[in-house]
């Protein structure tokens, strides 16, 4: 560039800079950056989609209601001698749960809790209580589903590049089949396991009788609570699965092929060239495959809304699933915002703590 | 978001050695066994959609109990896509979809590779600035936006054929505007513009060329691959969509076809229709992956982040 024009040409360049980048960043600005803190503030109000009042300041409000918890410890009851009184069942008996959550003034902590879980003590009984039940399992089950479905689809996802990162004639079409689910819409892929896991003419039970020669009882995949997560879960691995496998590739190819002949000469066999060779140049890949996974996992949304809308007895709730819930078919926008900040500081959390880990692992 | 760059290779995915000497006999037939046994797994739920699409419901449900799920046999006929077609405007659900995508990556990859020439070759005061905020966007989930951006599209105005409106719901540009804007298409572009020889650049200037003659005859000429990656990562997102087209289109004229998928599911189900409609939203997207494979697996693995 002439020295001359310097400044002028640099006055022009941010002219140019400007209207190019202008339409592109101020679409971001509008239809993600303001929506994301108008979330922030919205959670602090009692904002509606259509509402008749006008939008007040509620402070902590939404927060409270939706993760307000608390721990009840109850000892038995006793009779006027002194002993435990004992129900008809022979077991100790209890003071109700209702006489602590329904009366505002003696014990304003716990008004309107329901439990959540209990279990036994000593001869107490300990009561864990939460004020939105519904939501609080929402985040228990996607919790759940983000540490299980980590761990098992990237571990999946490994050992099928490694199955794909052969020299193998035909190999690419291999590749290609196990991609193919990625391309196709979760929520077709969603309605299309439904058939997959019905109770009566599913074809999973048909498989599993098939097996084990008609001794497997059919079970009804998603209408057990103790199941129907869990068969999310393997769906939505099923789908997933070629998308980080081909991540996963390419963090193999960085690998240089050096390396595995020499530790050839040095005479390893396949196990520890994976782990001597192999693990250690995949460890970024690693973390990039874990975080984008747990990213994925966290917005847990259409799966549940095509299979089971949250049930059985909540078994599938989970957090977006509420968000909509809330925000969209209650129209509480509030809340919905609410929930969906308590997301991004789950997101974030997580994400951050991920980065760190590797910060000090490459450090 | 940093570590995405490690695995940012454009060229197509190529098998490296793993053992130096090939298999052979039981060893190598040990292998495609394997690499067949897990191909039926993914292939499977596949082929059974297909050939049930092709059977009338009761043979279809019948058929589940053995192998005859993922064969072409009985009662064939296309049928359900006749009775699919009746059931539900299927043609204007294809035709919402196939728009509203359209025009979304088109105007995302125009402003999105406009944006990111700036970035990469122009100096402004703020860019860098602005650049690392459009790279923290990226780890903003859509889903943690989704209900606050609702109620922002139904206070907005709009002047159309109508005159001027308040709120976007129920538009085709509820469902296209707030898709333009895309971190990850900036990102993508600019890591491919700062690979590009500076020279290039340069000797257009020389020749007296504005930014915008740059940008269309000598950038964009040469930005064939990053133009596919961004093209096919952003088509699959738009035609994939379920959640934000199910808040923002209750009236049937602006459903995309996921969303048009609800008329299948409702009390009774006629299955054969379902798997009817399934198909014909699916294999125009398998035919299009399976033909342009490579670019598609490409693209997935220069990314990392994002769905």
């Amino acid at each position: 560039m002439a020295g001359g024009s310097r400044s002028q040409a640099l006055t022009r360049q941010n002219a140019a800079g400007w209207l190019m980048a202008l339409p592109m960043v101020g679409l971001l600005f509008l239809f993600l950056v303001v929506p994301f803190f108008l979330g922030f503030v919205l959670s602090f109000t009692n904002q509606r989609l259509v509402s008749p009042n006008p939008t007040t300041f509620v402070g902590t409000a939404n927060f409270e209601q939706l993760l307000g918890m608390g721990v009840l410890v109850l000892s038995p009851e006793k009779e006027d001698s002194g002993a435990a009184k004992v129900g008809t069942d022979g077991q100790p008996s209890y003071p109700s749960l209702r006489s602590f959550t329904r009366s505002q003034d003696k014990y304003p902590q716990y008004y309107g809790m329901k439990e959540l879980f209990a279990f036994g003590w000593g001869e107490s009984r300990v009561e864990v209580l939460a004020r939105d039940l519904v939501f609080v399992k929402a985040i228990l089950n996607t919790c759940a589903f983000v540490i299980v479905v980590a761990p098992v689809q990237a571990g999946l996802a490994l050992l099928l590049a490694l199955l794909i990162n052969q020299k193998l004639r035909g190999i690419n079409i291999f590749r290609a089949i196990y991609f193919m689910p990625v391309v196709i819409s979760i929520v077709v892929v969603a309605l299309l396991w439904r058939f997959i896991y019905d109770g009566k003419d599913g074809l999973l039970n048909s498989l599993l009788c098939f097996i084990s020669f008609g001794a497997f009882k059919p079970i009804d995949w998603l209408g057990l609570p103790q199941t129907a997560l869990w068969s999310i879960l393997a769906m939505s691995v099923w789908q997933g699965v070629g998308f980080h496998m081909v991540i996963w590739l390419a963090g193999l190819q960085t690998i240089p092929v050096s390396l595995y002949e020499a530790a050839t000469i040095d005479g390893a066999n396949s196990w520890q060239k994976f782990r001597f060779v192999t693990w250690p140049g995949l460890r970024n890949t690693a973390v990039l495959i874990l975080i984008v996974i747990t990213m994925q996992a966290f917005s847990l949304f259409p799966q549940v809304d095509v299979m089971t809308k949250g049930g059985p007895l909540d078994s599938t709730q989970s957090i977006v699933f509420q968000a909509v819930q809330r925000g969209y078919v209650q129209q509480d926008i509030a809340t919905g915002s609410a929930i969906s900040v308590i997301l991004f500081v789950i997101v974030l959390a997580i994400s951050l703590t991920q980065r760190w880990l590797t910060r000090e692992r490459t450090a | 978001m940093t570590t995405t760059t490690t695995t940012a290779a454009i060229a197509p995915v190529r098998p490296a050695t793993l053992s130096l000497n090939r298999p052979h006999g039981i060893g190598l037939v040990l292998r495609y066994a394997l690499l067949i046994v897990v191909a039926l797994v993914f292939v499977f739920p596949i082929v059974f959609m297909l050939m049930s699409s092709l059977k009338p419901s009761e043979q279809l449900l019948a058929d589940t109990s053995s192998l005859r799920a993922v064969l072409p046999v009985g009662n064939i006929s296309l049928d359900n896509y006749f009775s699919a077609f009746r059931t539900a405007p299927v043609a204007l659900f294809v035709f919402n979809s196939v728009f509203v995508t359209g025009v979304t990556v088109v105007l995302s990859l125009f402003l999105g590779s406009l944006a990111a020439f700036s970035f990469a070759f122009l100096h402004w005061r703020g860019r860098d600035l602005v650049f690392s905020l459009v790279l923290a966007t990226l780890i903003v989930p859509f889903e943690t936006i989704a209900i606050p951006l609702l109620l922002e599209v139904n206070s907005l105005p709009m002047i159309g054929a109508q005159g001027f409106t308040i709120g976007w719901l129920n538009t085709y540009h509820v469902q296209i505007v707030p898709w333009i804007a895309d971190g990850l298409t900036i990102f993508l572009f600019v890591q491919y513009f700062r690979d590009l020889p500076f020279e290039l650049i340069e000797a257009a200037r020389i020749d007296g060329a504005g930014w915008f003659t740059i940008y269309r005859r000598v950038i964009m000429p040469i930005s064939g691959p990053v133009l596919a990656t961004a093209a096919i990562l952003k088509f699959l997102a738009m035609y994939n969509q379920y959640l934000w087209p199910l808040m923002v289109t209750q009236a049937e004229q602006y459903r995309p076809v996921m969303v048009g998928l609800q008329y299948f599911f409702q009390l009774n189900v006629a299955w054969g229709d379902m798997m009817a409609y399934l198909s014909i939203i699916t294999v125009p997207v398998l035919a299009f992956y399976l033909l342009l494979q490579r670019a598609f697996i490409s693209s997935i693995a220069s990314t990392g982040i994002k769905g």
